[in-house]
């Protein structure tokens, strides 16, 4: 048992109270915020993500614990700004040009930043001079696109060559995914790797990023 | 109420690998087994080959009409796919779908007025997802409006209130509900439909949850459904929902499918 079980307990039930209570009194007892981050936040986050993608915990009572997170996190914000904490890296996420469909595109940003990652969520039907120009400006470790249409798809690769025209396709590693879209598309399209459900996602960005 | 057998779709492992060997026995078995499950149009998708699916889109529909006289479901989201296959459809066919989104209506208008066509008009925003009841009635409305302005006889219409999960937002299950009650009710001789799958996305037994809210929905004044006829208890759910609410006189076809050993 660490330190912090309270507050991980309080996340894996999605208890924000508690769970924001118990932050607050970890920050006044003057925890270490890495440590506090890591074992009581992500480490829990992990958790619910690995049953959810083994089909023991479902959407509810992940997005639940993500959002008792979130309302975490905003007490740990000033320590971001400061520099005390790292984020994992940063990811720009959005629901590609033509596609209005956002679920699985939320559901893949709110565990990504519950694995600590920090998100730009630039939401759905977004060009692809739209990804580049944010591209250019957040310089995203990651650049994650969901497409749950058929003719949708291929406002992918006009993204990926979009990123590759802009001469920054190298610097960022593309993840894509959405119902239709498969492992062998992302082959196809050169982009970095596929993600079949948000729990998949989180491994994925640790993986292309040497974290795991 | 109208029913569309669902299990032709690409999305489906075997149905793309009939597909991709071009095996013919295989999809229109299928076929078969959903007339025989009585179904009122057979869906046919091929919306995973992307580049290809209008080759075989037309592919599915030439197979299965060679074989049997069944109204088809044509289904994909792309207004071209749609417009080959429509051309090469015998019968009248049902159109799945058609929305606001941009373009969608625009380069399908002509080929809907071409030919007598049933259509389904899907309640998807213009820039998002609708989330209340009143953001479906207003896209299903500004849809109904625009197909009848171009001469589509409102009982060709069937409105598709967008099925989105429980799962994400507790309300999306009430919202599609009293959707289809006011569409029903500010058209009369307008049809409802929707697929049931999506509402129960991310959560445990998903069958019982569409069941439930397909009694539901039906409650609330739907007239059709794309389904799994193949599914006993789903099946026997519709046909003992559709008596209860007085639409099956004598409770022919309830008592027909126990005495035929249909019910689940």
């Amino acid at each position: 048992m660490n330190d912090f079980q309270v507050v991980a307990d309080a996340v894996h039930k999605g208890d924000i109270k508690t769970a924001v209570a118990e932050t607050q009194k970890a920050l006044d007892k003057g925890a270490d915020i890495q440590n506090f981050l890591d074992k009581a936040l992500i480490a829990t986050m992990d958790e619910v993500g690995e049953r959810f993608s083994k089909g023991i915990t479902f959407v509810p009572q992940m997005l639940r614990s993500a959002k008792t997170m979130q309302e975490c996190m905003k007490l740990l914000a000033p320590f971001f700004q400061q520099g005390t904490v790292k984020s994992k890296g940063k990811v720009l996420i959005g629901t590609v040009k033509g596609d209005l469909h956002d679920i699985g595109k939320n559901l893949v940003a709110m565990m990504l930043e519950g694995a600590g990652f920090t998100i730009t969520d630039m939401g759905v039907d977004i060009q692809p001079e739209k990804f580049v120009h944010k591209a250019q400006e957040i310089e995203p470790d990651i650049i994650a696109m969901s497409a749950l249409l058929s003719t949708t798809m291929p406002s992918m690769p006009m993204t990926i060559e979009a990123l590759d025209k802009a001469g920054i396709r190298d610097k960022v590693k593309v993840i894509i995914g959405g119902a239709p879209v498969t492992e062998k598309y992302a082959r196809e399209i050169k982009a970095d790797s596929y993600g079949s459900d948000a729990g998949a996602s989180v491994n994925l960005a640790k993986s292309l990023l040497g974290l795991n | 109420m109208i029913i569309v057998g669902e299990m032709i779709n690409a999305s489906r492992a075997s149905i793309k690998e009939a597909v991709e060997k071009q095996d013919a026995d295989f999809i229109i078995r299928i076929a078969k087994e959903q007339i025989e499950a009585g179904v009122d149009y057979i869906d046919v998708n091929a919306g995973t080959f992307v580049e290809k699916e209008t080759e075989y889109l037309c592919w599915l529909i030439e197979t299965i009409q060679d074989a049997i006289d069944a109204p088809l479901c044509l289904d994909s989201p792309d207004p071209d796919a749609l417009s080959e296959a429509v051309k090469i459809c015998k019968g009248e066919p049902m159109i799945n779908s058609i929305s606001m989104e941009e373009g969608r209506l625009k380069r399908l208008l002509p080929t809907l007025v071409s030919r007598p066509c049933q259509v389904i008009a899907l309640c998807m925003g213009r820039t998002s997802m609708p989330a209340t009841t009143s953001e479906r009635v207003k896209v299903g409305s500004e849809l109904i409006r625009e197909l009848t302005d171009n001469g589509i006889p409102l009982e060709n219409i069937h409105v598709d209130p967008l099925i989105q999960p429980v799962s994400v937002d507790i309300r999306m299950g009430i919202a599609a509900l009293e959707a289809i009650s006011r569409i029903m009710h500010d058209f009369p001789g307008v049809n409802t439909i929707c697929g049931l799958s999506n509402i129960s996305f991310g959560l445990p037994k998903r069958h019982l949850i569409n069941r439930n809210f397909l009694a539901l929905a039906m409650s609330h004044g739907l007239s059709g459904a794309i389904l799994d006829p193949t599914d006993k208890r789903l099946m026997s759910t519709l046909l003992s929902v559709n008596m209860l609410l007085g639409h099956d006189e004598y409770c022919e076809n309830y008592i027909d499918a126990y005495q035929n050993d249909r019910l689940g």
